[in-house]
């Protein structure tokens, strides 16, 4: 994954090196999808360039498979004789696209909001959904890669089983979560008044969730009403979703439709939160 | 090239005569916060290809007007034209004809110099060239670094890049000097007389006078949310009106009955032998000054002839003022 980094941003340079090709850029923005596009990819290198964004991010998933089969062994478990892994690799998942749609997001927009990154581009004729678009899209092509990452290793490294005939489950469970936590995202930023506040916040409010809704340990041993207090927030149902893609057991094309359909709900309460409370500019000058 | 450029206004001016529609125009602009009036009912008028200068201390109402003007905030009353357009309904063609230098804004995080002026060079129908931009402002070393890793001058010429990239017509630069170093300074005033040359109309709030002096066209003075002087920096506030004062101490064993009595009646009343005079015909005064002095037979070498700059002009009218009605 650091080498494909390296590329994208050796890419990124030589592309920028050749005016011509710049210019060419530029004209075809006369199209809304190329000018998201340009967002994303802005917004991507700032975020490959940030050292705290690539270890939280990128790096934590990963270390996570690798710590909770060494604490726990990889044993074969369950009546369809499956390793352990595969387990955590679509807990893992859950973790890797909330890590990058939510926590990543939440810190970078509120930090770019406090600073006046965002309250500068506003100043510019860029629609702000492309803004919002370009920063979604960057959080979902960031998701997906650590997700295949933790799926990959968990694979070749761990033997857990890789659910080829649900691939499409698993993607369009991760391409939801993802939608939903950006979303919820930008909903949270709207309430966080400073930069500083924002990595406590969004570390306090998913580390819990992650231990209940089944993102480490399974959630069976948790007593009932801790089970329903999960029941209640999206990190289960994406964590629940991704799961059942991945449970061998499971048969037909392994779509958790009740677990997509709670995280769309939670999408339209983010909207509601977001579209009445999101700012552009710094709270601390809103006199 | 400076005479051609001093001479700008005069000719602007004539061209309003003629009919030709100002860049800003406000009228009665008033902002409300609960019982407080931060705009107090100002009226404006900036003319193309002139640089203004908003000038204030701070708290006095200058950002909340500039972010009216620039469609940031909402007023409470007045009317507000820029470029012709109402800015609290502002869209993207409007934003295209206009750069903005916010008072606070930090570099975008993780882009180069380069990087940060193609990702705006984007959001704009028609951009300048980067490197040409980079180059108007001087960060062509730089043109590869990390903005976070510039110094606070050199962040804020990456600042004046990004709202010249698009190519606008009018700029607004919120406070682009503050905290910077004497040398940091004049760069950054080079780089802003060369958007004179380029014909932008500069819309300048600063609460440096020399800054506003070395600068602007026309200034006006805001001070509790309401305009107390506008005019050029010459004429500003009567200022060439104003007397200029003649200092210098008197030599060891001279009392004041000793001057000539037309100047003993300019003279401050003084505690020590440093004299002020008052003059509203400085060269004669000189004249029998130093007339005076070389027929008694001594010099006064610390003599100093000194107009009213702008900032006696700003603080007789903003602050100074203030403490010498309570």
């Amino acid at each position: 994954m650091i080498l494909l980094i390296r590329w994208f941003i050796r890419h990124h340079r030589s592309r920028n090196t050749s005016s011509e090709k710049v210019r060419g850029a530029r004209t075809s923005h006369n199209g809304v999808l190329s000018l998201v596009l340009h967002q994303a990819r802005y917004d991507l290198l700032g975020f490959l360039r940030n050292k705290q964004a690539r270890f939280f991010t990128l790096l934590l998933p990963v270390a996570f498979l690798v710590i909770l089969v060494g604490l726990f062994g990889n044993h074969i478990v369950g009546s369809e004789h499956v390793k352990a892994s595969t387990y955590y690799v679509p807990g893992l998942s859950a973790m890797a696209v909330i890590a990058a749609s939510f926590v990543n997001l939440v810190i970078s927009i509120t930090t770019q909001r406090e600073s006046g990154v965002l309250k500068r581009r506003r100043a510019t004729p860029v629609p702000a959904w492309v803004l919002i678009a370009g920063r979604a899209l960057t959080a979902m092509a960031v998701s997906l890669a650590t997700m295949s990452v933790v799926m990959v290793i968990g694979r070749f490294a761990y033997g857990a089983d890789l659910p080829v005939r649900t691939i499409p489950a698993v993607a369009l469970t991760a391409i939801v979560g993802s939608i939903a936590f950006c979303v919820l995202g930008y909903a949270l930023s709207s309430l966080i008044g400073s930069a500083d506040a924002a990595q406590p916040i969004v570390q306090a409010t998913m580390l819990p969730l992650y231990f209940i809704s089944g993102v480490f340990v399974p959630d069976v041993s948790l007593p009932s009403w801790l089970q329903h207090i999960a029941e209640f927030f999206p990190v289960e149902h994406l964590a629940g979703g991704l799961h059942h893609a991945y449970d061998p057991a499971v048969r037909g094309i392994g779509i958790a439709w009740s677990d997509l359909g709670v995280l769309a709900l939670w999408i339209v309460a983010g909207l509601v939160i977001a579209l009445r409370r999101f700012r552009w500019t710094p709270a601390a000058a809103a006199a | 090239m400076n005479t051609i450029e001093r001479a700008l206004p005069a000719a602007e001016q004539a061209a309003e005569v003629a009919g030709i529609d100002p860049v800003i125009s406000v009228r009665g602009l008033l902002k409300r916060y609960g019982e407080f009036s931060a705009v107090a009912g100002i009226d404006l008028e900036v003319n193309r290809g002139e640089i203004f200068a908003f000038l204030g201390p701070n708290g006095a109402g200058k950002t909340t007007t500039v972010e009216i003007l620039e469609g940031f905030r909402q007023r409470s009353e007045g009317e507000v034209s820029v470029l012709g357009v109402d800015p609290s309904d502002a869209d993207g063609t409007w934003r295209n004809r206009v750069g903005a230098v916010l008072q606070e804004s930090q570099p975008e995080p993780g882009l180069t110099v380069r990087e940060s002026l193609d990702l705006y060079a984007g959001y704009y129908s028609s951009p300048r060239d980067v490197a040409e931009t980079i180059a108007l402002v001087g960060l062509e070393e730089k043109a590869d670094t990390s903005g976070e890793l510039l110094s606070g001058g050199q962040r804020r010429r990456l600042d004046v890049a990004l709202a010249l990239i698009g190519d606008p017509e009018l700029i607004f630069l919120d406070e682009p000097t503050t905290g910077f170093d004497p040398s940091a300074r004049h760069t950054a005033w080079d780089v802003i007389d060369g958007l004179r040359r380029l014909g932008k109309t500069v819309f300048l709030t600063t609460h440096y006078m020399d800054e506003a002096e070395h600068l602007a066209d026309r200034i006006a003075i805001i001070a509790d949310g309401v305009i107390v002087a506008s005019g050029t920096p010459q004429t500003l506030g009567g200022r060439d009106r104003l007397d200029t004062t003649i200092t210098f101490t008197l030599p060891d064993g001279v009392a004041l009955s000793a001057l000539p009595a037309q100047l003993q009646v300019i003279a401050e009343p003084s505690s020590d032998t440093t004299l002020v005079l008052r003059s509203h015909t400085p060269l004669v005064h000189v004249h029998d000054l130093s007339t005076w002095a070389i027929t008694a037979g001594f010099d006064l070498p610390d003599l100093e002839v000194r107009r009213p700059t702008l900032e006696d002009v700003y603080l007789s009218l903003t602050d100074h003022g203030k403490d010498n009605t309570r």
